[in-house]
């Protein structure tokens, strides 16, 4: 059967794009593992819970039908940033009043803790929203959703389709990405996180406040599930209370798949979930008439194992040196 | 109950570094039972014992990573014994601790410029000094830390302190592990770095060696100081020689 090309770009686009929003979740995860060590289960509702904020957030514009794009840009960046707040605060806040107390309590204390409270936000995330899928209040109008970039502004010939849409997810997604490298490798703060991350007691020793570091971390991961809440609740047009467990469940993978506590392989693996998705879901139908979205997990999770058995420590994950 | 070598116990209230009747536990085993010992400006103290005796607690209460649960310890007159690591730390205690602990997935230079954390940021001067101190250092600024050999890394963990620009430095058996030339180096270091105005506290068990360059000298055994006085009369105290200086 021939290659369709054609196919294959479309797939690829939607792939980088879903790669890129499940990145900007699994930075989370990889933040808070590498400075605590804790796999925080409620993190894929943290992200839910800036979902739900910035549709609450879209709402209180009430947006009238035929808004200009300038008004739609204010409108999506308000309510992003308001969602940003409201998860990094939320995650933070976790941080403070529960896993802080469980600090130096046996591991399993704060990971069934952390189990508990995902449980508890999906409870809120009903009462707030509704058990059943929801469609987010107007932003986006469908005219301007559909937007082809490639053939309705550039003119081109194709059936490859890279809306507009797709576009502001990148736009919006890369520079969230790049400001984490910044403050993680260039600032004071970062370099105390990264001190932390490999010894508490030294880094007590060297004037570093070990606990506002750890909530710092707390902080950052839920600010980056916020927006990638915003991003997906828009990017998909739905959201449901249950949505951060598959996102959850895919950043959490792509954590682990580039090396859990390496920001960069946060990145990779996210990028990698991504594309294996979309290509499972869309593209090998094409070739493997019985193939279907359901098969997806059984890819994804096949490969996680995959490395997992030919490289413990994931793609990007290092044996750290500990001499002596 | 310590037994003083010295005719006279001298008032320690002046003292730069004072450690008050201190008591540290582990959950319910008692590590120090009533630790005293000062350090005053410009001096090289040390504590000299055997393993386990209590010295590494001691430095780690003085630093605040234990908290003592009696007994008090201030510098230049201020109690920090009820205060936090990093609080302890920015009012000018550095610690170069027991395994060196540098941040070994970061390079030379990082794990320096987190040595002057408490600053913001690092004073050149102070990066002058170390470099001058430790020319290896210099030539290694981009080296991951891990990487380097555990002589480097003893150098690194005291450039690191030095980095604070602390008013009390301590350092936790900084010979050990070393090749013998490289520990006379280090001591001779130890000497460059006091004479440079910084007072230091030594916690070593290569007695002879820390004897020779400290002013004062404690005996710890089994979290109790057992004897004290200055470098010079422990060197010749009977009790040194037989325990911690190998001689029958
Ligand atoms: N984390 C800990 N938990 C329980 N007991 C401890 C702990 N750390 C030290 N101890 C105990 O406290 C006592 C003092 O230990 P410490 O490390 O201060 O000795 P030290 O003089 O530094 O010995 P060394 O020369 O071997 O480093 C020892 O009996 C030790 O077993
Ligand atoms: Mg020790």
């Amino acid at each position: 059967m021939e290659f369709n090309g054609t196919l294959f770009a479309q797939y690829l686009i939607l792939g980088v794009t879903n790669g890129a929003l499940i990145a900007l979740i699994a930075l989370g995860y990889t933040l808070v593992y590498g400075i605590v060590e804790l796999i925080n289960f409620a993190h894929g509702e943290v992200f839910m819970m800036g979902a739900f904020l910035s549709l609450s957030a879209v709402s209180a514009f009430g947006l009238v039908s035929g808004a200009g794009w300038a008004q739609i840009a204010l409108v999506s960046l308000v309510a992003m940033l308001a969602a940003m707040l409201f998860s990094g605060a939320l995650n933070w806040s976790i941080d403070r009043v529960v896993y802080r107390r469980l600090r130096s309590a046996p591991r399993l204390a704060p990971l069934i803790a952390a189990i508990g409270i995902s449980f508890i936000l999906q409870g809120i995330g009903i009462y707030w929203k509704g058990s059943t899928t929801i469609l987010p209040p107007n932003l986006i109008p469908t005219d301007i959703r559909s937007v082809n970039i490639l053939t309705d502004w550039l003119g081109l010939e194709t059936r490859i389709r890279f809306r507009a849409l797709d576009l502001a997810v990148i736009l919006l997604t890369v520079p969230l990405l790049i400001a984490l490298s910044w403050l993680v490798y260039r600032t004071r703060t970062g370099k105390a996180m990264r001190a932390v991350a490999q010894d508490r007691g030294a880094a007590a020793l060297m004037g570093i406040d070990v606990n506002r570091t750890i909530a710092t971390a707390f902080l950052v991961g839920g600010i980056l599930a916020g927006a990638a809440g915003f991003i997906v609740a828009y990017y998909t047009n739905t959201a449901r209370f249950q949505m951060g467990f598959r996102y959850g469940l895919f950043a959490f993978t792509a954590a682990v798949l580039g090396g859990i506590g390496n920001l960069n392989g946060a990145v990779l693996g996210g990028l990698i979930i991504g594309l294996v998705w979309s290509m499972s879901d869309g593209f090998l139908q094409t070739y493997i008439p019985w193939w279907g979205a359901q098969w997806t997990p059984l890819i994804i999770f096949g490969v996680l194992v995959l490395v997992m058995v030919f490289k413990p420590t994931g793609l990007l994950g290092e044996a750290v040196p500990e001499k002596v | 109950m310590a037994h003083n070598v010295m005719s006279n116990g001298r008032d320690s209230s002046a003292a730069m570094l004072d450690v008050q009747d201190i008591t540290t536990f582990y959950g319910n085993i008692q590590a120090l039972k009533g630790i005293s010992l000062h350090v005053d400006q410009g001096e090289i103290v040390t504590l000299i014992g055997s393993n386990g005796a209590g010295k590494t607690t001691t430095l780690q209460t003085i630093s605040g990573l234990l908290r003592p649960r009696t007994g008090t310890i201030t510098l230049g007159g201020k109690l920090i014994s009820d205060k936090p690591a990093h609080v302890v730390a920015g009012l000018g205690v550095a610690q170069a601790p027991e395994g060196r602990r540098i941040f070994n997935r970061m390079t030379v230079m990082e794990n320096l410029e987190l040595g002057a954390y408490s600053h913001g940021k690092p004073d050149p001067n102070d990066l002058a000094r170390v470099f001058s101190l430790f020319p290896r250092l210099e030539e290694r600024k981009t080296q991951i830390a891990g990487t380097m050999s555990g002589g480097e890394q003893q150098m690194l963990a005291i450039g690191r302190a030095l980095m604070a620009r602390p008013s009390v430095l301590l350092l936790d058996e900084p010979s050990l592990g070393l090749s013998p030339m490289l520990v006379d180096t280090i001591f001779q270091i130890i000497q460059d770095i006091n004479a440079q105005g910084t007072t230091v506290l030594l916690v070593e068990q290569n007695a002879l060696k820390a004897l020779a360059v400290a002013n004062r000298g404690y005996v710890i055994q089994t979290g109790q100081i057992v004897l004290s006085g200055t470098g010079r009369e422990l060197l010749g105290n009977d009790m040194v020689r037989k325990a911690y200086l190998g001689e029958d």
